[in-house]
């Protein structure tokens, strides 16, 4: 298979021969031939053969298909996987992003049903991921708790939080009057485009901007290394620690808005569920080490789409929903193999090894 | 992860030169959390009897060990893997699979024996395909075992949807069937012990035994302090990791068998969010996620501590929406808790 990959990366330009290794050691590109691949088994398996089709909808102002559906639902990996992405790059995982999203998705419903304005609505239940963001930003940077045992903490009570929210009901807001703003956040279209996933591309751009063009990333990065050494040049660990987490929280909260208002409905038990685990699977496949210290905005954002691709392809091709969670591990753990050092130096390591055998030969003789 | 590693050796350097000065307070720095667990479980035990009054009763210690014998297995699984900086992720998963395919067998009359032995064969079968992946394809252990617990429950689910229900006159529920030690009048003051319970015990002992008797348990923790330094030692690290997957996966199908059998039934939604119970104990046990420091003995300390906060939040009343938050609460004051007597410990 590997060879066959080389084959096809080889001839899409001059770079990719010059560096073919390079390529193939470049986890962006497994993320683009995953998707490739997903995309044209969807294009051969689809029953109604219309996978690729885009239409003009006059109805919503923009675009159609099967593919601008897939997109509209990555707008919420895209959100939780670039939050995932800076707390893993402090060496960090922030379990709770799928529980913030089933937060703040709540607090957004019971407010529209309560008659708030849509925009305050909107606005206090960012705030509310926010601040939750914020618990986690201070247990583990003020506390020094470990990460993995807090944003569990966080896990466990944000649904309750969210049940609390809207009494343990699965608020409805999808008659409420006045609530078009945030129904066109995540179903609307600009430019032919879904909102979300605009909306969703332009943080990560923002992100990375802030991330790239400030120290800002370097800083992460060097807390996910060791946080006393980089204390000692002058960078302040838990400021870094707690924005990350805030960062976060507040972004599963735009997911969360986005999951709940695509249908105008929460469901406090569903909404967000493994959604946490999904994301830091985006945030690997893209490239970044869950040790830390290092990070590939690009990389969780592409991973963020493969993510959402394979879940419309297990729609697409009818698998059965017993076999989804199989599926889906087939085609991660495929990906990762791919991108395993092992297998793109399996010639190179094959020859080591002979040049071994021959040495301990000699030895022996 | 390095200053992780560091910071608490240097202190440990420290204590060892105070220690010196005083030979009578001989407690090492690692053990601060572990023994402060025991001690704030202690004090939850105590504040459960004097609001309820059924904390202390032999009744209630019974049923905490019977009732949660899987959970006590399956936080000695997860120690391994934590203590190298791992994870193991599938176990809930695995306890699932292991579930639906033993009764399935059982409800076709396979001999009960022979379903113990395939349940555990499928255990290490997703430990051995776990250690493959983190070994061979350098996977990082939580995609990997994030992929065997989808894999696992997509199969499970395949197989069945139903809750499978254990035939009756089988040879199985000898794990379950209680005995009893001391038979007092009222039933719940008496002692009693089931199967599950014993190979609890035994696989806590084995888990303390592996880890602080065996060069593949000192290995463990060489791994967990800096692998590339274990490596240079030449530690066989590769071979470790696989034997860690393959004993949390072949714990997880044993857990599966002691559970299976007191429940009576199984079912292909078992063993949700499991794998997050036997982290929060191994953590509330006193072991750090990054790994290199922990004992399997403060692991067992966190499953009793988390198996009684149900019953304490239960006792308390607190409504079913609050319940995980109570629940999340619980823990948070129980490791806030932990973290301070853990930093007075090691100022002394």
């Amino acid at each position: 298979m590997a060879t066959a990959k080389r084959g096809n990366n080889a001839g899409t330009g001059i770079a990719a021969r010059f560096d073919a290794r390079k390529l193939l050691g470049n986890n962006l590109t497994w993320s683009v031939v995953a998707l490739v691949i997903l995309i044209a088994l969807c294009t051969i398996f689809d029953p109604s053969h219309e996978f690729l089709s885009l239409h003009w909808n006059k109805n919503t102002g923009g675009l159609s298909g099967p593919l601008i559906t897939m997109l509209q639902e990555s707008a919420r990996y895209l959100m939780i996987a670039t939050g995932m992405t800076l707390v893993i790059s402090t060496a960090g995982i922030d379990l709770s992003v799928g529980s913030v999203m089933a937060v703040s998705g709540a607090a957004a419903m019971q407010l529209l049903t309560s008659g708030m304005n849509v925009w305050a609505a909107i606005l206090i239940s960012l705030l509310i991921g926010l601040l939750l963001g914020c618990i986690n930003g201070a247990l583990v940077s003020i506390l020094g708790l470990q990460p993995f045992i807090t944003t569990l903490i966080m896990m466990l009570a944000g649904r309750g939080i969210a049940k609390v929210i809207t009494s343990g009901e699965n608020t409805d807001a999808s008659r409420v009057a006045g609530s078009e703003p945030l129904r066109w956040l995540a179903n609307g279209f600009v430019f032919g485009l879904p909102v979300n996933f605009l909306l969703a591309l332009l943080i990560v751009i923002l992100v990375g901007l802030l991330c790239r063009k400030t120290a800002m990333g370097m800083m992460i990065e060097s807390v996910g290394i060791n946080p006393e050494a980089s204390r000692m040049t002058g960078i302040k660990p838990k400021k870094i620690l707690f924005m990350v987490y805030a960062i976060s929280g507040l972004l599963a909260a735009v997911a969360g808005l986005f999951a709940t208002a695509s249908v105008m409905r929460v469901d406090v038990s569903k909404t967000g569920q493994d959604l946490e685990m999904y994301a830091i699977l985006a945030v690997v496949i893209g490239g970044t080490s869950l040790l830390g210290g290092k990070f590939s905005l690009a990389g969780s954002a592409l991973g963020a789409i493969v993510i959402a691709m394979i879940r419309k392809t297990i729609i697409t091709l009818g698998i059965d929903s017993a076999a989804t969670p199989a599926f889906f591990a087939l085609v991660v753990i495929v990906i990762c193999v791919m991108q395993a050092p092992k297998i793109h130096n399996l010639g190179a390591e094959m020859k080591r090894r002979r040049a071994l055998k021959a040495q301990a030969k000699a030895v022996a003789a | 992860m390095t200053s992780a590693t560091a910071n608490p050796a240097t202190r440990n350097n420290l204590k060892t030169k105070s220690r010196a000065k005083k030979p009578a307070l001989r407690i090492n720095t690692q053990m601060i959390p572990t023994i402060a667990a025991v001690v704030i479980f202690i004090c939850m035990i105590i504040m459960g009897q004097a609001l309820f009054g059924t904390y202390t009763s032999l009744g209630f210690i019974s049923s905490l060990f019977i009732d949660h014998a899987y959970l006590i297995i399956l936080a000695v699984a997860m120690t391994l893997p934590v203590l190298t900086g791992g994870i193991d992720l599938s176990i809930g998963a695995i306890v699932a699979i292991c579930g639906v395919v033993g009764m399935t067998l059982l409800n076709q009359g396979v001999n009960s024996w022979l379903v113990i032995v395939v349940m555990l064969l499928i255990g290490l079968a997703f430990g051995a395909i776990a250690g493959t992946l983190i070994e061979e394809f350098n996977m990082q252990p939580f995609i990997a075992t994030l992929s065997t617990m989808f894999l696992a429950r997509g199969i499970a689910a395949m197989i069945s949807t139903d809750s499978l229900i254990a035939p009756e006159n089988n040879n199985y529920g000898w794990i379950a069937t209680t005995i009893k030690i001391i038979d007092n009048p009222k039933i719940k003051n008496d002692l009693s012990i089931n199967a599950g319970v014993i190979i609890a015990a035994i696989v806590v002992a084995g888990g303390y035994i592996l880890l602080h008797k065996t060069r593949t348990g000192r290995t463990i923790y060489a791994i967990g302090g800096s692998r590339s330094s274990a490596e240079l030692m030449g530690l066989p690290v590769k071979r470790t990791q696989r034997i860690i997957y393959l004993t949390s996966g072949t714990l997880a199908a044993l857990a599966a068998i002691v559970y299976t059998a007191n429940i009576g039934s199984a079912k292909n939604t078992v063993g949700v969010g499991w794998e997050l119970d036997a982290v929060a104990s191994v953590v509330i046990g006193g072991t750090i996620v990054t790994g290199g420091f922990g004992y399997v003995l403060g692991s067992v300390i966190g499953a009793l501590v988390r198996s009684t906060i149900d019953p304490l939040t239960s006792d308390f009343g607190v409504p079913s929406e609050w319940t995980t938050i109570v629940v999340g609460l619980m823990i948070l004051i129980f490791v806030v808790l932990q973290r301070a007597v853990t930093a007075v410990g090691k100022k002394e």
